[in-house]
């Protein structure tokens, strides 16, 4: 067999052996809307470590944050710091968002915004948002795997018939079996990741400079300035990374899938601890980065920093292991590919559809337009992986920028018995308008500020200021108690 | 919505203040300790240390909870 045939074989096993732990997962399950889309909020300590793990680690962590250490270098360190700090914040937002969905039968994140402040187009602008923000992203993931398999193939197979499989894969898997498969490929997808990043963040630095500290040490020596900020980048300094780690740990579970996750949870106690130990998972981040690191000595020039992982691995490893790695990639862009889709097809079936255009649409109903919207998604996502490219981490980021803009009206709609319907609606309208016109004139950074950033505290200052000229809503819409207060009583 | 109490939001304090505002203080390469340039290492450190305050913090609210019965 060929390097590369033996390398694909390998791959191939891997997702074969996860799809199919992906189709069990649902087989004796009703799959009725609440299943599929919050596993019947029944998920224990362990599912949703799995299921919150399944979703956060993505290409992203993978090819992207080793990437962005080969070509940006000092910058990519802002990911160790916001993946922790997105748990910090998680604690004191997640329990209570669990508490007000049980109690209101919320399965996402539009359903908050439509409950919280009785305006259902203001909850259909945050799916809308929610939806667009899922582009880049699911763009980053397909990106990752046509990536993968043009490596491992050895330059053998284009990119374009790579991702086409992995979406049919993929969308095969949410049709069938929802949120439960996901939760579960995610053991092995994790299992293999932690195996991966560990064996390519000590064996490479072990095989080409004789250890870690030798690695670092040499790297200092010949690049100083590579390890430490701005980087290679001549704009990406210490104001950049601590609005970065701002905007992007505050919106870390502002993604629509990451909010959901909380309502599968069994109860609010489950999601504190979870938010304690899940920090720990970003270690296995810190040895993908001493592999990126050494990248740049042993395969300097690459124009673009996404390949260069998989191309040191390959020059450095058996084909067989090159194949693991490819595996272990392809899971970790696929079941969070899967749970974005879900997650958009959910949004827009029960969030947008149903309440704008046909009121009078059954749950069941609402199921099967979801799934329907599955298939559309997948090829649409595929089209645009196609069609352009950018790297990973500033596609990650725009995502950011977008879903970023709810954590006012999440947070304060939480905490603040007076903010307004109105104010909300006009901040996350600034929020979103600011972020796209900076991001769209190229001006991100702006003044060596992350233009997200900046749209968060006009949204914020906004939601602020006209709440208190507004008058306080203590009752909803229809004139009855305001959901929120009935806890209380 | 029952807001945290004021220890645990000081505990998730700490971590920010560590990783996030602190940065211009310990992004250097030297002293390099464990063969890590020191900015890495700093950051390896407070992912371990981060865990270490939000226990503190689950432990603050949950003696609330048990003092308030349990939450409804």
């Amino acid at each position: 067999m060929s390097p590369a045939a033996i390398c694909l074989t390998t791959i191939l096993g891997i997702v074969a052996i996860g799809t199919a732990i992906g189709f069990l997962a649902g087989v004796h399950r009703k799959m009725d809307l609440e299943q599929w889309t919050v596993g019947g909020r029944g998920f224990g300590v362990v599912l949703i470590f799995l299921l919150m793990a399944g979703e956060v680690y993505t290409t992203f962590a993978f090819l992207g944050a080793s990437g962005w250490a080969y070509s940006r270098g000092g910058p990519t360190l802002y990911v160790l710091a916001y993946l922790t700090l997105g748990y910090v914040v998680s604690f004191f937002i997640l329990p209570q968002i669990w508490e007000v969905g049980r109690k209101l039968g919320m399965q996402t994140q539009s359903d908050f915004f439509a409950l919280r402040y009785g305006n259902r187009y203001l909850a259909a602008f945050v799916c809308i948002v929610g939806i667009a923000s899922f582009v880049p992203y699911l763009q980053l993931q397909l990106t990752g795997v046509g990536i993968i398999v043009s490596v491992a193939s050895f330059d053998g197979i284009g990119r374009t018939p790579a991702m086409t499989i992995a979406v049919v894969l993929l969308v095969a898997f949410v049709f069938a079996s929802g949120v439960r498969a996901v939760a579960w490929v995610s053991v092995v997808k994790d299992a293999l990741m932690v195996i991966a990043a560990l064996s390519i963040g000590i064996g490479i630095p072990l095989i080409h400079f004789g250890g870690i500290g030798a690695m670092f040490a040499a790297l200092a020596h010949a690049r100083p300035a590579h390890l430490t900020m701005p980087g290679a980048t001549p704009n990406l300094g210490h104001a950049w990374y601590v609005s970065t780690v701002l905007l992007t740990s505050l919106g870390f579970y502002m993604w629509p899938h990451a909010f959901a996750a909380s309502f599968t949870a069994k109860s609010g106690d489950t999601l504190r601890r979870n938010a304690v130990v899940m920090p720990l998972y970003t270690l296995t981040l810190a040895f993908i980065f001493f592999a990126g690191f050494a990248s740049v000595l042993v395969l300097p020039g690459m124009s673009n920093g996404d390949l260069a992982l998989l191309t040191v691995v390959r020059r450095s490893f058996p084909p067989w292991f090159l194949g693991i790695i490819g595996g272990a990639g392809a899971l970790t862009a696929m079941v969070p590919a899967s749970i974005f889709i879900l997650t958009a097809a959910t949004l827009f079936a029960k969030n947008l559809y149903r309440p704008l255009f046909a009121p009078g649409m059954s749950d069941d109903q609402v199921a099967k337009l979801a799934r329907t919207t599955v298939v559309m998604l997948g090829l649409i996502s595929l089209m645009l992986a196609i069609f352009s490219s950018t790297t990973l981490v500033s596609l990650l980021l725009t995502g950011y920028a977008g879903v970023t803009q709810f954590f006012p009206g999440v947070v304060l709609g939480l905490y603040w018995k007076r903010v307004t319907t109105v104010a909300v609606f006009a901040g996350l309208l600034a929020g979103v308008a600011s972020a796209v016109f900076l991001m769209l004139s190229h001006r991100d950074p702006l003044f060596g500020v992350s233009a997200g950033f900046l749209a968060l505290c006009l949204n914020f200052l906004i939601v602020a200021a006209v709440s208190l000229l507004t008058p306080a809503q203590s009752r909803d819409n229809r004139g009855l108690p305001h959901p929120w207060e009935l806890q209380h009583a | 919505m029952k807001r945290p109490s004021l220890a645990a939001l000081l505990l998730a304090l700490i971590p920010f203040t560590a990783m996030c505002f602190s940065v211009s203080l310990w992004d250097r390469i030297d002293p390099m300790l464990l063969g890590l340039p020191f900015n890495l290492f700093w950051l390896i450190c407070w992912i371990v240390l981060s865990c270490v305050c939000m226990w503190g913090a689950y432990r603050a609210e949950a003696a609330r909870h048990r003092q308030n019965g349990p939450p409804a």
